[in-house]
């Protein structure tokens, strides 16, 4: 008989019932919560009469639309501090526990999660925001849930639920130097298109991932939801049980061990049979940037952008209006792009290593004279992190600006936004239209060390040729 | 807390061209900046209508008072927000026929009771063509036979037999259906090792 994949395993594990309609009844290991997605969630259960099943379960944190020049309360803007207050409501007459800019642990949640221990393999995990799938880095079933669905979770722990299918995702080989594990999403994105993963949890493999740190694998699995995936996970090994070691909610001591031989039954077997598998050659991979309105719109940075007439007709209107709106030139690379504002942040790439990567480029030169460029720590513990190390000094000394914690201008609930038709150099993982606050503002996807590079050049640069 | 039975959806469409639409463009982030769901129909696709100065399908006197919106692939892509099919169904929209939907919002979809029919993308240009020639003809999702009528002829739908069921049985509130198994939540909770900080295994 052939094995099973993690995916199957922790979704058999989880499995209350299976539903008079079919589907399943998935347990909820932990419920992560944050200000935009839930105060509604929160209402509809008061309108039910009902409480929260399992406060423990669930944490909560302030990222979407905390500032992050000056995070006193109350907030400057009165509707985000409507929203703080809805959170802290909420969660204390839930009993939830909520990590706020006085506990020392504020960040974003996809970064906090990881951070805290919180996130452990062979979990499931919820959250009402599509990068949820990050977590999978660490061997759990992540998804993003709707607020309804936050209802559900907070009212049952559980949700109901279609398995998915699953697709192993194997990056043979190595990577190049310059080349980053945003690069590697961006290709895959690419390759698969915008909805290649629709329908499928992906299983990333292969002996690129396997060398990625635990920073990198979450970089891999924030962006599983941009290829369609909603989940996207890498099996547990021993990285990420080094990992856990000491952290707050990771287990310790004896349980340490017992929880080992858990995480451990939980990986794909040797045999695991899979709906699909797709590989790719991690020496394929050039520093990648998107050129277009969906993340799939990318190109290696010395490929042209493709011209229209080169594609199938089913896709020809997306990308003329993709070149309408980036006022691009096919068959050109990107390579040279004039940028506006450079922004080194969001859940995909706003960690320690990261901002150690882009600071190591910024230390290079100064950011050029027509860029606005910012840097945002994923969380107080990394902002806390950089400080010991001395990076916002690298930062400030070379022009960009240093902020506190929070997913900024990733999309811009906060005042950190694109004006008009500004061009974003971005180390986030949206390029759609609008997405960074100005209508009509244009995204450039790219890892935070491209992003450093560009806003030193004042233009899109191979990094390759500046580290 | 059974909701109500969702059959069929009938009314006058309205055709909005274009694949890989997300919810951003549905519902700029702007707008989530509230506490509650309550008038958020009014910004639906505000930027992109904005853009198109007028020629937006949301826009198109053709298309007024429609209750189906016809799509091409991958709609409501990205953003996990439900605060985008919440804005459709406040503009007046209760079903969505299209070549395919982003997985989250067609989740999100099901929760408030509004149907996600997938067409071939053939079927698909035909439909849209058919309304696009005759705008006052209704349009009907039958959700029992997962079929889409209209003037180009009776189509095969696709929809996932679980959420079909939901659908039919008025369980698209999952709520109360969840609420059902308290004794077997708590006995799957007590089996999992890290539910309980792994105290309870022995190796």
């Amino acid at each position: 008989m052939a094995g099973k994949n993690l995916f199957n395993k922790v979704w058999d594990a989880h499995s209350v019932r299976e539903l008079p309609n079919g589907q399943t009844q998935l347990f909820i290991g932990l419920h992560l919560i944050h200000e935009v997605t839930s105060p509604q969630a929160f209402e509809m259960l008061r309108e039910m009469g009902l409480s929260v099943r399992f406060p423990s379960r669930t944490f909560a944190t302030v990222d979407h639309i905390i500032p992050t020049d000056d995070q006193k309360r109350p907030f400057a803007d009165p509707i985000a501090e409507e929203m703080m207050i809805h959170l802290e409501n909420n969660c204390r007459e839930a009993g939830i526990a909520l990590f706020d800019t006085s506990s020392g642990r504020q960040g974003i949640v996809h970064v906090i999660g990881p951070e805290l221990g919180l996130t452990q393999p062979g979990m499931t995990l919820a959250c009402g925001d599509s990068h949820t799938s990050s977590h999978g880095a660490y061997g759990s079933i992540a998804f993003g849930i709707g607020t309804s669905q936050v209802r559900d979770v907070l009212a049952t722990q559980t949700l109901a639920m279609g398995r998915l299918k699953v697709r192993k995702v194997d990056v043979a080989g190595k990577l190049g130097r310059g080349v980053y594990a945003k690069d590697v999403t961006l290709d895959i994105i690419r390759r698969t298109g915008a909805k290649g993963g629709v329908g499928f949890a992906y299983e990333y493999a292969g002996s690129v991932v396997e060398s990625f740190s635990m920073e990198e694998r979450l970089t891999l699995c924030n962006m599983s939801i941009e290829g369609g995936a909603r989940v996207g996970y890498v099996n547990p090994d021993e990285i990420t049980y080094n990992d856990l070691k000491g952290k707050a909610y990771a287990p310790s001591g004896a349980a340490f061990g017992r929880a080992l031989s858990w995480w451990n039954n939980v990986k794909s077997d040797s045999d695991a049979e899979y709906d699909d598998i797709v590989e790719i050659q991690g020496s394929e991979i050039e520093p990648t940037v998107t050129w277009g309105i969906n993340p799939g719109q990318a190109v290696g940075i010395n490929q042209p952008i493709p011209r229209t007439s080169d594609l199938p007709d089913a896709e020809r209107a997306g990308h003329q209006e993709a070149v309408a709106f980036m006022d691009v030139r096919t068959g050109e690379p990107i390579a040279g792009t004039k940028i506006d504002v450079a922004f080194i942040g969001s859940c995909t790439n706003s960690r320690i290593s990261d901002l150690r990567e882009a600071a190591r480029i910024a230390q290079t030169g100064h950011v050029a004279s027509h860029v606005r460029a910012l840097v945002v720590p994923g969380s107080q513990a990394v902002q806390k992190q950089a400080e010991l190390e001395g990076l916002p000094e690298i930062f400030q000394s070379a022009g960009f600006e240093w902020r506190e914690p929070g997913c900024s201008m990733c999309l811009a609930m906060n005042t950190d936004r694109l004006k008009g038709r500004e061009i974003c150099a971005s180390s986030s993982n949206r390029n759609f239209k609008g997405r960074q606050g100005s209508p009509t503002g244009r995204t450039l996807l790219m890892s935070p060390a491209m992003v450093a590079a560009a806003a030193i050049r004042g233009n899109v640069v191979d990094v390759r040729e500046v580290i | 807390m059974s909701e109500r039975k969702i059959g069929t959806a009938s009314g006058r469409a309205c055709v909005l061209r274009g694949n890989d639409i997300d919810t951003d463009r549905i519902i700029p982030a702007r707008y989530l900046m509230c506490v509650t769901f309550e008038g958020l129909g009014e910004f639906a696709f505000e930027d992109d209508r904005k853009e198109a100065k007028g020629n937006h399908a949301l826009d198109d006197e053709r298309f007024n008072g429609a209750k189906i919106l016809v799509v091409e692939s991958n709609f409501g892509c990205g953003s996990s927000r439900e605060h985008a099919p919440q804005a459709l169904m406040r503009h007046g929209f209760t079903a969505f026929i299209g070549v395919s939907f982003g997985e989250i919002f067609s989740g999100n979809c099901t929760a408030n009771g509004l149907i996600c029919a997938r067409l071939s993308p053939e079927d698909v240009t035909k439909l849209m063509e058919s309304v696009e020639l005759d705008p006052t003809q209704e349009i009907t999702v039958d959700v029992e036979s997962k079929t889409v009528s209209s003037k180009a002829g009776t189509m095969k739908a696709e929809i996932p037999e679980g959420v079909r069921n939901q659908l039919l049985e008025g369980t698209w509130h999952a709520t109360g259906v969840l609420l059902d198994a308290s004794a077997q939540i708590e006995a799957t909770a007590r089996q999992l090792p890290y539910v309980n900080t792994f105290v309870e295994i022995s190796d």
